[in-house]
């Protein structure tokens, strides 16, 4: 079979052993790769209930068919463990050149089981592995990490690490690729700081082939067009990268600002993609095999000197700007740089600090807790906390916790903007309802990525949408979420779906693999993968109860702007969503739905 | 004059597509290692360029080799291979001062870039034209314009 590496390598740091093995073909076909190989490769091996710090867990990094080859955006992995952000399956992608790289050294999965006596990192050339001391990059940055690491292997080396935010077990720790990209989502690097793996370096120069060469480079060059065609994926993504948003979701009124407390942030101009681009905006850099090249480098001063970074994203323009209130770039901008270097996630960084400050500002944190005032606006502070968090010190060893559990320390959860105890992106829900029902049904917890319905609420991408009407939300948040699910074990990475369609993939997919895939057999892999996951989170005890946003969402009304008096009508929603789902009134997938993915027994 | 390959540094996104391209077009695999062409990704300078072949006209791989495999194609504009002749002792990987003489252990024999005989797969790729294949040379072109677009400024500067 083509497409696939055809092996998956399995490292046990408790014992040392290090192990190849043929990848299954018969779960392949029924998983595709990534995300949702990577899902049932979880789901099989280990028990649900464990304790996510618990050495039984595993941390699963997986590619698809379509990475590493010339088919547009290719060049994803994903990362799949149990989260200890949110005690669900967790899935994080990422792209770069790490994952591709993972295939030319002939894998298209890594298995890290065990846990290391003390800190190591793993070598993979070709086929040859290693497990290397790692005592003297303990608390290294990820950029000095991957420094010392190719001084000491290959200067052509990729290397995934983890900062001093993932030893230090941060429940939203990252782990980092290529310097600037990160696998951010769910704490992935904090289970691989709780195995003792530092970071794992490869290098390959075994090729990818392709079952129909010729029938590939057609449906590549399909695909090229329509994304050179789109003006999305041809003008606003590689002008403005994905910060081109802030003003469109700003005008729109659900810009969340200040905790969520407001869906429009005075400034947002200050802080736009169209801002970055006239001021510390040096170029745009794509990820492996992308055609639209998002990624921002930029540059800012500090103290004097230069510093060159990449980003800030648009989510991460939200976490470490409206929502602390923060409408300094520049800051952002280094803040950004920061959270790359300590490993550290962005989105749940920015909105665990803005929740702090709520606190604050309501009287229920005071001074002498927090042993510093937390204003919103106060960008000296927000860089101040973010390095406390990444090496937990002082008021950062709570903050590190994430916002749920530091909230419910002070006995306010429910200021606490998170769903499954993972704070949600930059789409305040009131503003796009069907945002509502995909965060409160995601299953790592709130996450913009898992069915984004912003594409027609907003964008009008396929067609426009009501944002604020419920009615047949469910359809789409379903029907996104199975995408999206598939779109995510190719390899391809999401933005591609700006421009390419099902039909695309499909082509992309048959040609790559020879699996001869009908668009029927397509839509159930997604619904399975969905479906999966699901049970993953039900074995660790997770329900319709879980299925909800933060009160705020529920019951106050957005305070002004374009979505000025809207609330999340969740609950009819969520009904029919169910329905559809072949899912009992609790959130439980029935039987026959089971047996009609192919996941009974 | 043949086209030849024009490489804008400027406009390269470092996607690394063109590697991938050229691999694919000479050995039917997506290998970075199997491509004459190579990126080179300075991350820290946020600099990145393709460096390939650029069929020097002085080609120090054709002088140093001792079993005549490489010769001078006027009318492709390139040095070209001639495989059979090869015998893998890779003195032209040496001598090339670019470092784009290649040698595959599987065949012991070296590759290099032939602009794909007139119609390179890297430039066809490439998605910011960063690569292009064309006779005139219009990055020169750009590069005069920018320059006096600068000194255009500098100049109504002066005379505010």
């Amino acid at each position: 079979m083509r497409g696939y590496a055809g092996r998956i390598l399995r490292v046990d740091l408790s014992s040392g052993d290090i192990r190849e093995e043929e990848i299954n073909y018969d779960v392949a076909r029924k998983f595709i790769g990534g995300r949702g190989f990577g899902s049932k490769l979880l789901f099989d091996e280990i028990d649900p209930a464990i304790d996510p710090f618990d050495e039984r867990n595993k941390l699963i990094i997986v590619t698809g068919p379509l990475t590493a080859t010339v088919a547009p955006t290719g060049g994803r992995y994903m990362v799949v463990t149990k989260s200890p952000l949110t005690g669900t399956i967790a899935c994080s992608n990422s792209g770069g050149y790490f994952g591709p790289e993972l295939k030319f050294a002939g894998y298209d999965a890594l298995i890290v089981e065990g846990k290391s006596q003390s800190p190591v990192y793993l070598w993979i050339k070709n086929g040859k592995v290693e497990i290397r001391n790692a005592e003297k990059l303990i608390m290294k940055s990820t950029h000095q990490t991957e420094d010392i690491i190719r001084d000491e292997t290959d200067p052509d080396a990729k290397i995934a690490s983890i900062g001093p935010a993932g030893e230090k077990l941060v429940r939203f720790s990252s782990i980092i690729n290529d310097k600037h990209r990160a696998a951010g989502r769910s704490g992935v690097g904090a289970v691989m700081g709780s195995k003792n793996l530092k970071a794992i370096a490869v290098r390959g120069s075994r090729g990818i082939k392709v079952f129909d060469p010729d029938g590939f480079l057609q449906a590549v060059k399909a695909a090229n067009e329509k994304i050179y065609a789109s003006p999305v994926t041809s003008k606003g993504l590689p002008a403005y990268g994905t910060a081109i948003l802030v003003n469109i979701i700003n005008e729109c009124g659900l810009f969340p600002t200040n905790n969520f407390q407001r869906g429009v942030f005075e400034e947002a101009s200050k802080i736009s993609g169209e801002t970055m681009a006239e001021t510390i905006l040096i170029r745009n850099k794509a990820c492996f095999a992308c055609s639209i090249g998002c990624g921002r480098i930029t540059e800012v001063k500090t103290d004097g000197h230069k510093m060159k970074g990449e980003g800030p994203e648009y989510e991460n323009i939200f976490g470490l700007g409206s929502c602390v209130g923060v409408s300094d770039l520049e800051a952002i901008a280094k803040a950004n740089y920061l959270c790359n270097e300590l490993g550290i996630d962005p989105i749940s960084a920015g909105a665990t600090i803005s929740c702090a400050m709520e606190l604050f500002e309501k009287g229920n944190i005071d001074e002498k807790t927090a042993g510093l005032p937390l204003r919103f606006g106060d960008a000296d502070l927000l860089i101040n906390l973010i390095k406390m968090i990444g090496k937990r010190e002082g008021f950062g060893d709570i903050l590190a916790e994430g916002s749920y559990r530091m909230a419910e320390r002070f006995g306010y959860p429910e200021l606490s903007i998170t769903v499954k105890r993972q704070e949600l992106a930059a789409y305040d829900p009131r503003g796009a309802k069907g945002m509502g029902l995909g965060y409160a049904t995601a299953n790592r917890g709130a996450c913009h990525l898992r069915s984004y319905t912003i594409s027609p609420e907003i964008l009008g991408l396929p067609e426009k949408l009501d944002p604020f009407a419920i009615e047949g939300k469910h359809n789409w948040v379903k029907g996104f979420q199975d995408y999206t699910s598939v779109v995510d074990s190719t390899g391809l990475c999401i933005f591609s779906t700006f421009a390419i369609g099902q039909k695309d993939i499909l082509n992309l997919l048959n040609t790559a693999t020879g699996f001869n895939y009908t668009s029927e057999e397509i839509s159930i892999i997604g619904e399975r993968i969905w479906n999966l996951e699901r049970l993953f989170n039900i074995r660790c005890g997770f329900s319709r109860r879980d299925d909800t946003l933060p009160p705020r969402f529920l019951m106050e009304p957005l305070p002004s702007g374009a979505a000025k008096g809207q609330v999340v009508e969740l609950d009819p929603m969520l009904n029919s969503y169910y329905e559809i789902r072949g899912w009992d009134e609790n959130g439980i997938p029935r039987e026959e739905t089971l047996r009609r993915l192919g996941l009974s027994g | 004059m043949p086209a030849f390959l024009q490489i804008d540094p400027s406009k390269c996104t470092a996607c690394r597509l063109c590697e991938l391209a050229c691999s694919f077009e000479k050995f039917r695999e997506f290998n970075p290692e199997k491509s004459c062409i190579r990126e080179v990704v300075l991350l820290e300078e946020a600099f990145y360029i393709p460096v390939v072949c650029y069929q020097c006209d002085e080609a120090w791989c054709l002088k140093v080799c001792p079993s005549v495999a490489l010769t001078r194609n006027r009318e492709l504009g390139i040095v070209e291979l001639n495989e059979t002749r090869c015998t893998g002792c890779r003195m032209c990987t040496m001598a090339c001062p670019f470092g784009v003489m290649f040698y595959s252990p599987e065949k012991g024999k070296v590759f290099k870039c032939d602009l794909c005989r007139g119609n390179p797969a890297c430039a066809r790729i490439c998605p910011t034209k960063a690569i292009e294949y064309r006779e005139e040379d219009l990055t020169l072109q750009r590069k005069r314009k920018i320059y006096s677009m600068k000194l255009m400024d500098a100049y109504r500067e002066v005379q505010k």
